[in-house]
This record gives structure tokens, C-alpha cells and sequence, in this order.
């Protein structure tokens, strides 16, 4: 009867570790989200407000060549996703999806692999 | 499987008999807006590690109208999201206690508000001045 419950040390859950990947993208998403959006998806691709050449090949390149540029990136880009899939998958139980494995595998695994691409281009791009 | 047929409580569409869980389902729903929207960067990062040609490629595709259109959504999701995630943020950081009053919860919202305004145009300005 020595294995019970109460002899064995407390496993330590690794909730935090997920809650505060989604709390930190959900800062920086509230915070930078709207004005990014805007920049990359409205004001660089039509001209507006920004040059018309604010997102060229060359400015992109110095950016993320740049370790500054790349810990913004490296930070934005993964933490969204690492955000989102958190939410989606808390999410499931409310829209009547049973929150398995499956589901574990997609959300949180899908920001790993994200992350993993992210520092996979990163890299490739160089200092 | 019991022959009797208990009486299961239907869920479906629970959430929309009332306004407050509608919000919840909305600003739930904004973080699938938040994974597009980094997916969207992800392959512009993948593209522009694979060379100019690539790169182009995705700056093309940000200029169709159907982009631009979804682009704006997600502005609007994004917006949304900093919005409710600044309301909820007194009911889910510890209590602040300065000077041994608690802040109110409206003084929360309005600083991250307000930072939110100050970042986003600093953002803007540094980008405007890099890129011009």
C-alpha cells in the first residue's frame, strides 16, 4: 500500500508553462496586433501612408537579417500561435468537441511546429 | 446501450440566448483570426528565407483584393481582441494595490488601452521611418 497516491511526490503540471505562452501572445497581440495587421496586411501593400517599397525584398532582408528584427519576429510570429492555439483549444468543449488527444496534438502541436519553422527561416536567412 | 432513452439537456447553440456568452464566443473566436493572421506571417517568413523570387510571390498575393478584404477582418477581429482582452485583464491579474487602495478595474482597462494606443503608434513611426 506504499504506492499510493498520497507517498508518491506531487507531479508537477505543466499548465503554467502553456498558460503563460498564451498569456504573453495575448499581450503582444492586444497590444501590436491591430498596427501590424495594418501595416502588413493594409498600409505596405497598398502604399497608403507607407511607401509603396516599405515591405521590399531588401528592407525585409535588412530587418530580419538584424538580431533585433529576428527576436521580434522570433517573438510575434510563434507567441500568436502559441496564444491561439491555446484558446481554440479551451475553446472546444464550448462549441461540443470533446478536447482529446487529437485536439491537444493539433493546437499545441501545430505551434510547436510553427515555431519550429520560424527558427528553421530565421536561421536560413542569417546574421 | 441502456434501453431506457434519458432526457439529455440539448447544448447546441447555448451560448446564444444570452449577450454576455455571445461576446465570450466572439472573443474566443478572435484567436482563430490571431493563428491566421500569424500563419499569414509565417509563410512570409518562409518565403523570404527561400529568396527574392519567393518573396515577391507573397508581397503579390498581399495585394489581391481577397487578401486586403481578409486582412480587414482580422483588423477588425485583431481590434476586438485588444479591446476584451484589456476589460477582462482586472478579473485576471492579481489584485493591484497601490498606495492600500485596490485600482479600480476601469483604471486597468484604460492603461492597457492606452498603452496599446502609444505602442501601436510608435510601431507605426518606427516603421514609417525605416521604410521611407
Amino acid at each position: 500500500m506504499g504506492d499510493d497516491a498520497m507517498s508518491r511526490p506531487l507531479k508537477r503540471s505543466n499548465a503554467p508553462i502553456f498558460w503563460g505562452l498564451f498569456g504573453a501572445g495575448g499581450m503582444l497581440a492586444a497590444l501590436l496586433g491591430p498596427m501590424l495587421v495594418f501595416i502588413t496586411g493594409i498600409a505596405a501593400p497598398l502604399g497608403f501612408i507607407l511607401a509603396p517599397d516599405a515591405m521590399s525584398y531588401a528592407n525585409m532582408m535588412a530587418f530580419t537579417g538584424h538580431w533585433l528584427g529576428k527576436a521580434f519576429v522570433f517573438a510575434i510570429v510563434p507567441l500568436f500561435l502559441w496564444h491561439a492555439g491555446h484558446r481554440v483549444f479551451h475553446s472546444l468543449h464550448d462549441v461540443g468537441i470533446h478536447a482529446g488527444m487529437v485536439a491537444r496534438l493539433v493546437c499545441y502541436g501545430g505551434a510547436l511546429l510553427g515555431t519550429l519553422i520560424v527558427a528553421w527561416a530565421l536561421l536560413l536567412i542569417g546574421f | 446501450m441502456s434501453k431506457r432513452r434519458p432526457y439529455v439537456r440539448p447544448m447546441a447553440g447555448w451560448w446564444r440566448k444570452n449577450p454576455f456568452f455571445v461576446e465570450y464566443m466572439i472573443h474566443e473566436g478572435s484567436a482563430l483570426f490571431v493563428a491566421a493572421y500569424g500563419v499569414v506571417l509565417l509563410v512570409g517568413l518562409v518565403c523570404l528565407a527561400q529568396g527574392e523570387a519567393a518573396w515577391n510571390g507573397w508581397l503579390a498575393a498581399m495585394k489581391h483584393p481577397l487578401a486586403l478584404l481578409f486582412h480587414l477582418a482580422v483588423l477588425a477581429m485583431i481590434s476586438y481582441h485588444s479591446w476584451s482582452w484589456f476589460k477582462i485583464m482586472p478579473k485576471t491579474m492579481p489584485p493591484l494595490v497601490i498606495g492600500g487602495k485596490r485600482v479600480a478595474p476601469a483604471m486597468i482597462t484604460g492603461a492597457g488601452l492606452a498603452a496599446t494606443v502609444v505602442a501601436s503608434l510608435i510601431l507605426l513611426g518606427l516603421v514609417w521611418g525605416m521604410t521611407r
